[in-house]
């Protein structure tokens, strides 16, 4: 086979890898759109929340070291113990059950019934408040994430490939794991969705809200369970990017990246979430390498917007959504 | 208060249709002008008209432009950066391509280029409603920023990839470059601020603005009493547009002089505009220049405050800013979705009852 063909596809297969990671971002917009309405801009910015909360966890940073240093003029930083992935991600998860539960009390039960763009907006200002909250809790330095995630070139697929097409493919061991992951990730969901107690309130839920009131499901308690969803969600895609790059600030901007994906796929669909992740991954990464180099490159920044834009012309629901019917 | 009506007494189609309708207010409205133009020019210095006054007449021209298309027409839109991108890199082609040709009609020009990018960006949004066209305007952000970071023919080749401004007169009268007299500066953005309220306010009480608060509140109904939506979209992406590009050509030429456009014109400049119209109010002329002064004196005053009042490291300053800032939206979203401009009027009826309560 020709080499550009054999590069194109490892391009491919790439994008493919990225792919599931935006369509893990996606994800965690789609589970909280579906059952309360609200599109949720700061779904990125909960990623690199919890992210700096594993990492502060994890290497016994203290909180608010920083401001506490600055007010007092102490100088504590560390307090000195390092504890075991897996108990850092339970009590990680614990702080973003807290932050459900925070956001849920104290921001959208008072802004129950009004219209979905200030919901959008108010998730915008929620967005900037962790921002600032998460640096000034954990300092704004870049971080190395090490959970034990295999990192690296997968040297068994490069030799297999090697040998039989006479050109090795590189593929990254954590996209694997990543692709892995969301996988088995999406399998959960679906399954809690679909046959627990709890996931059928859910689905309840984001069909009709005062049917469900009716039928004595707590919209209060599927709200905050659903942003704890979301906030575990976050919390994968923020392991699998911070391990990817370091923890860092522009580990927020996937939100951005993700924006795209979901008005491909609908707002309101999973599989939406997870076909238009593949299809914005797989088609910028192409992008780049056929059409980049002619245009001067660094065109994934736009790609993506710009095919959902087109494509939302034609179809104003994205892929899967529903129809959108409009009364008077 | 100073002043009550006892009841609506007009007698002539004039004074029905007056903008301030109360001789106070006006009284008012003639006094804040002449100070602007009579008092402060005298007295301003280097330091508050780069700090404070500049920032302000700016973003209230941008707030203003935004406040049309999302507070009046009901269209959200994130591309504000972009688009005042468009207009400093129209400002700067031309200012480079014409030099003789005076700065102010360079700025109206860039205006005009701006409302045609807006309404090529605006086209989506006859098919795509809400969030999706929010969503749909970070295309453009994210293309238009792209564009004059990788096409040399913006920036002139320039070897930094910056664009500066070349030292250009008004009156004789240096306003841009860095040898710019402050009052000058400041007096060319007056103009242009006074310039665009006044058509902004004229614009939103007539046809054109009533129109485009019937799209916002109901597209179909509107369309139904005989309202062309695709008109008044358009219409509202273009003039919207040209107020942000002439805000953009005063940001770059006037105030900054020199711009990378990653930076200064990213996407943090576009929620920063979203902002003020939401803490000053949507729909609101008024509120477009409150929430403007807000967010520009915010952090001013926060700088000032923490780290040269108590000492604190400046990034942690950066960090509580943002606290607040994100604080502040969702409470005034939450207590007051209409901003300060609603909390003023409140406050103006209260009083003019008062001592009674109702």
């Amino acid at each position: 086979m020709p080499e550009t063909l054999l590069y194109a596809i490892e391009v491919m297969t790439n994008g493919l890898m990225a792919g599931v990671l935006y369509a893990l971002v996606a994800l965690g917009f789609v589970l909280i759109y579906k059952a309360s309405g609200i599109f949720n801009y700061a779904q990125g910015v909960m990623a690199l929340f919890s992210a700096l909360t594993l990492v502060g966890i994890m290497d016994g940073q203290v909180p608010f070291a920083h401001l506490i240093n600055a007010v007092f003029g102490t100088d504590l930083h560390h307090f000195g113990w390092t504890l075991p992935a897996l108990l850092s991600i339970i009590l990680t998860m614990g702080v973003m059950v807290l932050l459900a539960w925070a956001v849920q009390r104290f921001i959208f039960r008072h802004l129950v019934n009004q219209e979905p763009i200030i919901l959008f907006m108010a998730t915008i200002g929620l967005a900037y408040f962790m921002e600032g909250f998460g640096d000034m809790m954990w300092g704004s330095d870049i971080k190395k994430l090490d959970v034990g995630l295999p990192q690296g070139m997968n040297s068994w697929i490069d030799e297999t490939t090697f040998n039989a097409l006479g050109y090795g493919f590189f593929i990254d061991n954590l996209d694997i794991v990543a692709a892995v992951v969301a996988t088995v990730l999406v399998g959960v969901l679906v399954a809690f969705s679909q046959y627990t107690k709890q996931g059928r309130a859910m689905r309840a839920v984001a069909d009709d809200h005062q049917a469900a009131l009716s039928v004595g499901i707590s919209l209060n308690f599927i709200w905050i369970m659903v942003w704890s969803v979301a906030g575990f969600v976050a919390l994968v895609a923020g392991v699998m990017w911070g391990a990817k790059s370091g923890v860092q600030f522009s580990l927020s901007l996937i939100a951005l990246k993700a924006l795209p994906v979901l008005m491909l796929g609908g707002f309101t669909s999973i599989p939406g979430a997870i076909v238009g992740g593949l299809i914005i991954g797989v088609g910028e990464k192409l992008f780049e390498f056929f059409v980049g180099p002619m245009i001067g490159g660094a065109t994934e920044n736009w790609f993506a917007y710009v095919l959902a834009l087109i494509f939302l012309v034609f179809r104003p629901q994205g892929l899967f959504g529903e129809k959108i019917i409009e009364r008077v | 208060m100073l002043y009550r009506e006892a009841g609506d007494f007009k007698t002539s189609y004039v004074a029905d249709g007056q903008t301030f309708p109360i001789w106070f207010d006006r009284m008012r409205y003639y006094a804040v002008l002449a100070i602007a133009f009579g008092v402060i020019p005298f007295f301003v210095n280097d330091y508050y008209a780069n700090a404070v006054l500049l920032p302000f007449l700016i973003y209230s021209i941008a707030a203003i432009g935004l406040n049309i298309l999302v507070g009046y027409c009901g269209q959200v839109s994130l591309g504000t950066g972009a688009f005042m991108a468009v207009g400093a890199y129209a400002v700067y082609k031309l200012m480079t391509a014409f030099p003789e040709v005076n700065l102010f009609f360079h700025v109206l020009l860039a205006g005009g280029i701006t409302a045609f990018v807006g309404v090529m960006f605006g086209l989506p949004s006859l098919r795509i409603k809400g969030f999706y066209l929010a969503v749909a305007t970070l295309a453009a952000q994210f293309f238009l920023v792209w564009l004059f970071n990788r096409v040399p023919w913006f920036y002139n080749y320039s070897a930094s990839g910056q664009i500066s401004a070349p030292d250009r007169t008004v009156f004789g009268m240096l306003v841009s470059g860095p040898n710019a007299e402050a009052w000058a500066k400041y007096m060319f953005c007056l103009v242009f601020t006074v310039g665009v309220a006044f058509l902004a306010r004229n614009l939103t009480r007539g046809m054109q603005g009533r129109q485009w608060m019937a799209i916002r509140d109901m597209d179909i109904a509107a369309e139904i009493i005989g309202v062309n939506p695709l008109r008044a979209k358009l219409m509202a992406f273009a003039v919207s547009s040209f107020f942000i590009g002439i805000a953009g050509a005063l940001f770059f030429a006037v105030y900054l002089g020199a711009v990378e456009v990653g930076e200064v014109f990213g996407i943090n400049k576009s929620f920063l505009v979203l902002f003020m119209i939401i803490i000053g109010g949507l729909g609101s002329i008024f509120g477009s220049f409150a929430g403007a002064a807000f967010l520009v004196l915010l952090p001013v005053l926060l700088k000032n405050v923490l780290v040269g009042g108590l000492g604190w490291p400046t990034d942690l300053a950066a960090h509580v800013e943002f606290m607040i800032v994100g604080l502040l939206i969702i409470v005034f979203l939450i207590a007051e979705p209409h901003g300060l401009a609603q909390l003023w009027r409140v406050a103006k009826e209260k009083l003019r009852l008062w001592p009674f309560p109702h």
